[in-house]
């Protein structure tokens, strides 16, 4: 066997090592399984490419791996969980990076070595408009994500954008008709990182998990472009496997948001107010409680749902609402938690955060599995959240949301909705269900709240 | 090895890739958002050859950046959806957490 065949059947255990490690990653059982089986391949790749007699220099290699591993693994140990999404995004940008980075030398090389043929100049131009676009709109996301971004952009922005794609596409073809040149090459990847800078920008907090999802699926793609570049198996299908379930998930998002990916990417943002006016909504409509009439309700509950937003994760409210859930259990009510796909910053954020917080995952209800069983249920507290339980959806046709899946919370015996004032969510409207007759308003920090509660339980 | 050979590569892993992900369960979705992120830093491979090849110093330096960058993603990537994994055994005996392999 000669060492190229070596190299490409390692490469072939990688790819089935990452195949096993995704499957793994579908249960939750198995999922941490398979997260090591994915680490797995990933070292016998590394390993087998080091065997690679291209390779001369390995102080180049140990001190990357070395630099990158160090600020990895800090990352990766000292993040909040709430915090999640930003470092995803963080990732994401720097896989996207390092395609156009490796992309761009290898061009180089080839250009210099007289051995650009079509495929290295197309994929070569494929990853860096992919890999600069998901680069700067991962740091952008990031950003936003973190609250230290509130820009969203210029009057035009859009169209600045569409000319900007146009003229990516132009350098694209001239990196391949003139491959010679390699500042074709750079001034590709520059209009790309500012076209991922601009189309990010104007996106707002609720479409987050949808740009997440859609810069996960892009770095895969950059990945797999790259790996046409330097014709490698395993960097093609790995990409490949990780495109295909960014583009999933960017697919359940965006149906959980009743959007499609294109309209978060290319539209304005839903226009606010819709026909409803706050005022007219809740006037002498709403009826305020406290934490230990709040108490004195739960106390007589036999089935009580939880029903999370991301305000929950802002408030850090989850210890205290897993403290709430144990309380209620010891008295023998039955808690059970209804999540919404797009409840927190990215998909399945709030699962995570419940799981952080001690829960068991298996109480926690897909909105599918929740809906029906409101009816039967005594109490729901709303924690944080707005838009995803704001019965406008099914009964208002001209509402922003219309036709967007809730959560329907309205069906339970009494709501009780812990959130700080009337203000609105993210899509800017008035929710009729905080007026409606079953539902208590308990105005206050999620944290502060909770904990209130917890304390006339406990003394109740 | 042809262009058709590896386009044939891509669109199958591109089919294997949907049918993997679609029955995955909404609570697992962020780790298998930071898990598969992790995995497309396989790229790191690609930059292994191009900072040891050591053609020129420009492809070097570039390879290095990009070696620093994708291990980043790789490392942090597997170790970040472990410790999330962690959380998620069904609560009984409580093993400890082994958090750091990668």
């Amino acid at each position: 066997m000669n060492r190229a065949d070596f190299i490409e059947l390692g490469y072939l255990v990688g790819a089935s090592l990452f195949i096993l490690g995704l499957k793994g990653l579908g249960r939750p059982r198995t999922a941490r399984r398979g997260n090591l089986l994915g680490a797995a391949g990933m070292l016998v790749a590394i390993l087998v490419t080091l065997i690679d007699q291209a390779i001369v220099s390995y102080w180049v290699l140990a001190a990357g791996l070395a630099v990158g591993s160090a600020i990895g693994v800090l990352l990766a140990v000292k993040v909040q969980m709430t915090s999640m999404p930003e470092l995803v995004a963080l990732f994401n940008g720097f896989g996207g990076a390092a395609s156009v980075l490796v992309a761009g030398a290898s061009f180089i090389e080839a250009v210099d070595l007289g051995l650009v043929d079509d495929q290295t100049s197309v994929a070569a131009a494929a990853t860096a408009i992919i890999g600069a676009v998901t680069f700067t709109g991962s740091v952008v996301a990031f950003a936003k994500l973190r609250e230290s971004l509130h820009w969203h952009g210029f009057a035009g922005i859009r169209i600045v954008n569409a000319v900007l794609a146009l003229v990516s596409l132009g350098l694209a073809v001239m990196v391949v008709v003139d491959p010679g040149n390699t500042m074709w090459l750079w001034a590709l990847v520059a209009v790309g990182a500012v076209l991922g800078l601009l189309v990010v920008v104007p996106i707002g907090g609720a479409d987050m998990p949808v740009v997440i999802a859609l810069l996960n699926s892009l770095s895969g793609l950059a990945a797999s472009s790259t790996g046409f570049v330097l014709d490698n198996t395993l960097l093609i299908i790995a990409g490949a496997l990780v495109g295909a379930s960014g583009i999933i998930l960017t697919q359940i998002m965006s149906v959980a948001m009743n959007r499609s990916a294109l309209s978060v990417l290319f539209a304005d943002a839903p226009s606010a107010g819709g026909g409803m006016d706050a005022d007219e909504v809740y006037a002498g409509k709403i009826t305020k409680t406290s934490a230990e009439e709040v108490a004195m309700i739960l106390e007589t509950a036999n089935r009580v749902m939880i029903v999370p937003g991301y305000g929950l994760a802002v408030a850090q409210a989850q210890h205290a609402v897993s403290e709430l859930a144990k309380l209620l259990e010891a008295n023998d009510t039955e808690v059970v938690f209804a999540i919404h796909p797009v409840a927190g910053r990215m998909p399945g954020h709030m699962n995570v955060l419940l799981a952080e917080a001690e829960i068991d995952y298996e109480k926690l209800l897909e909105m599918d599995a929740a809906n029906p069983t409101f009816a039967q249920t005594d109490v729901a507290i709303v924690l944080g959240a707005n838009d995803v339980v704001n019965p406008s959806a099914n009964t208002d046709p001209d509402s922003p949301i219309a036709g967007m899946p809730v959560l329907e919370v309205g069906d339970a015996q009494t709501v009780i909705v812990i959130k700080r004032s009337l203000s609105p969510g993210f899509a800017g409207i008035p929710n009729p269900l905080f007026a409606a007759d079953n539902a208590l308003m308990l105005f206050g920090d999620g944290k502060a709240a909770v904990t209130a509660i917890n304390k006339a339980l406990a003394e109740g | 090895m042809t262009l058709v050979i590896s386009l044939t590569l891509f669109v199958l892993a591109v089919f294997l890739g949907v049918e993997l992900i679609t029955k995955v369960p909404p609570t697992l979705h962020t780790p298998l958002m930071s898990g598969s992120n992790a995995i497309s830093g396989i790229t790191l491979i690609g930059a292994l050859v191009s900072a040891g090849a050591d053609h020129r110093a420009l492809t070097t330096w570039l390879g290095f950046a990009a070696v620093a960058l994708a291990t980043i993603n790789v490392v942090g990537g597997f170790v970040v959806t472990n410790r999330m994994l962690a959380m998620f055994t069904t609560r009984k005996p409580k093993r400890p957490a082994a958090e750091t392999e990668a």
